[in-house]
């Protein structure tokens, strides 16, 4: 893609890669992010993650690859003014306090002095905070801190907001919020960049997403296209020997759980001549249940199929 | 301009955590400890006054120069390590900006307590011997330089250390800068070439005693001076001695070493992966 295409995108990587000494943390990363989409990055701890985050605010340099965010190289200055993050792991100036936190990053982001007030109060009231903006950050919860983060992510009106594990810290009450505060930003046009490896998270606010591991996107696109149009059926088995247990798998990625085999991937269509070949080969059926598969199944089938 | 916003936070900083309040106090006690010591030196002598301005002068070099290093080895290093700097550093705001800004504040802040510590020595001197330095502006120049010579050092160590291991390193170098400076005065002492050439090279490297020195000699009464150069190069031993102001390339050669070691530094900084 084009320089000139990437534009059009809040996002968009090319092989982007990065390695730390021998440890290989991203390898050849290709993505993009639509301009106001919620986008899931979703893999396990170690996947690469966070170090795609770090390299597309210009926190780490790729190794190899390139990348752009707002149609920009990563690393623009000017286009910093339009970002928000939150970090993963951060921490503020615990002898500040949260206004004057914001106040910080309102100077920083160069918003004019003006608005800083109204953006105070607004991103103090977004997350809950309006009655401690004028204690210090030392004395914050872990979850408090948290959602100051996300206030600082949302001053200045981004066009795109990077959210690196959002509700690491947060109780059910807060994870709840962030959602909400989440599908507003999508409301009002911004993108949002969520890292996470809450899956339930994602499948409620994403509309696209990327399953990453080993540092390399392995399934990128809607949340149904990811789970695949064809569902799985279990059925309950019983007098199949193995050797016809196997030969079932031309109906589908075959899970054998003992009684209960899983076939994946399987049209619904196909579920009659499923049993009929199970009953002819003398199996007995005692249950077919159709099972609406779950990011997570289709999560770690994926990373099962990486590893195989 | 945000190396002024940065720098603006450092002093702010060291404010909140009482770090000024701390040394305010610690350095008004050791004033008041003056009239003490006058019970021991007699106040009349003008010597005696000076090397007395000098010893205090060298302790007050050396809370200095001991807390430029507490305070700048950790200014990056621990922002990094808590997180700070990644809340920080995604903003439209270059890391040079965040580099130059500490380094101003922490200058600022060493440059204040030089001034104010410089400023009540002087005035508890003079108050309990009647003798004043014949250039203590210029003697509290070359002090705050030191501090800012090894904050500078520090401040670059922090880039790529932890603030533990930089803070260490730029003691010992502060102290090898310190050996080496009573090196040099001993090689001057007995005419020894290998010496000499360790001690100036020490001076070169690390700048803090040949500051120091400079310091010195402003401190020092006319005839003092003219009587330690007549009792010849034995005097020459004495590390709280000076005989002759800095010479003007060795001034320069500092300058640009802070301004090589902040290049480094900005290099070093911007190079990093957080």
């Amino acid at each position: 893609m084009e320089a000139a295409d990437a534009a059009s995108l809040a996002v968009h990587t090319q092989d982007l890669a990065k390695r730390y000494g021998k440890t290989v943390a991203l390898s050849g990363l290709t993505m993009s992010v639509r301009r106001a989409e919620v986008f899931g990055f979703l893999g396990p701890n170690g996947a690469g993650k966070t170090t795609a985050v770090k390299l597309l605010v210009g926190l780490a340099r790729a190794t190899a690859g390139q990348a752009w965010v707002l149609g920009a190289p990563v690393g623009d200055l000017k286009t910093r003014r339009r970002l928000g993050y939150l970090p993963e792991l951060f921490r503020y100036q615990g002898w500040m306090k949260a206004t004057e936190i914001l106040s910080l990053h309102c100077e920083l982001a160069g918003l004019p002095r003006a608005g800083w007030k109204a953006e105070i109060a607004g991103a103090l009231e977004t997350v809950g905070l309006s009655e401690r903006g004028d204690d210090r950050v030392e004395g914050f919860s872990k979850g408090m801190q948290q959602r100051l983060g996300l206030g600082v992510a949302l001053l200045g009106r981004p066009e795109l907001v990077l959210l690196d594990e959002p509700t690491s810290a947060l109780d059910p009450v807060g994870r709840h919020d962030v959602r909400e505060i989440i599908r507003k930003l999508k409301d009002r046009g911004t993108a949002v960049f969520l890292n996470s490896h809450l899956l339930s998270e994602v499948e409620q606010v994403c509309d696209r997403l990327a399953v990453v591991d080993r540092g390399r996107v392995i399934a990128t696109g809607t949340m149904s296209q990811i789970l695949g149009q064809d569902g799985a059926v279990r059925v309950r088995v019983t007098g199949l020997p193995p050797e016809r247990r196997a030969s079932l798998g031309a109906y589908g990625n075959l899970e054998d759980e003992g009684e209960w085999l899983t076939f994946r991937g399987l049209s619904q269509d196909r579920v009659p001549e499923l049993v009929s070949d199970i009953v002819n080969q003398g199996g007995r059926v005692y249950a077919v249940e159709p099972r609406h598969e779950t990011l997570e199944d289709r999560f770690l089938q994926l990373l099962k199929e990486q590893d195989s | 301009m945000h190396v002024l916003t940065i720098a603006r936070l450092t002093v702010l900083e060291a404010s909140r955590r009482k770090l000024l309040l701390a040394l305010a106090l610690l350095t008004s006690w050791g004033f008041s400890r003056l009239p003490t010591m006058n019970g021991v030196t007699p106040a009349e002598v003008r010597v005696a006054a000076s090397q007395l301005t000098i010893l205090v002068a060298f302790m007050f070099s050396g809370v200095l120069a001991l807390g430029s290093t507490l305070v700048a080895a950790p200014s990056i290093a621990s922002d990094i390590e808590s997180g700070i700097a990644l809340a920080i550093l995604p903003r439209p705001i270059r890391r040079s900006e965040v580099l130059i800004g500490k380094w101003l504040g922490l200058a600022v802040l060493i440059a204040l307590y030089a001034a104010l510590s410089g400023v009540l020595e002087m005035l508890g001197i003079q108050w309990a011997t009647a003798y004043l330095p014949p250039n203590p502006a210029a003697a509290i120049t070359f002090v705050a330089a030191e501090g800012i010579v090894l904050m500078t050092l520090a401040l670059l160590l922090s880039t790529r250390l932890a603030p533990m291991t930089g803070g260490v390193i730029a003691l010992v170098l502060f102290f090898v800068g310190w050996i080496g400076g009573i090196a040099l005065a001993i090689g001057q002492a007995f005419q020894n070439n290998t010496i000499i050439n360790i001690g100036v090279g020490s001076r070169l490297l690390i700048p803090t005693d040949g500051l120091w020195h400079g310091a010195i000699f402003y401190l020092e009464p006319a005839d003092f001076l003219a009587a330690a150069r007549a009792a010849g190069r034995v005097r020459a031993g004495n590390p709280f001695f000076a005989d002759s102001a800095l010479p003007v390339p060795y001034l320069l050669w500092i300058v640009a070493w802070i301004l090589v070691a902040l290049v480094v530094a900005n290099w070093s900084f911007a190079r990093r992966d957080l």
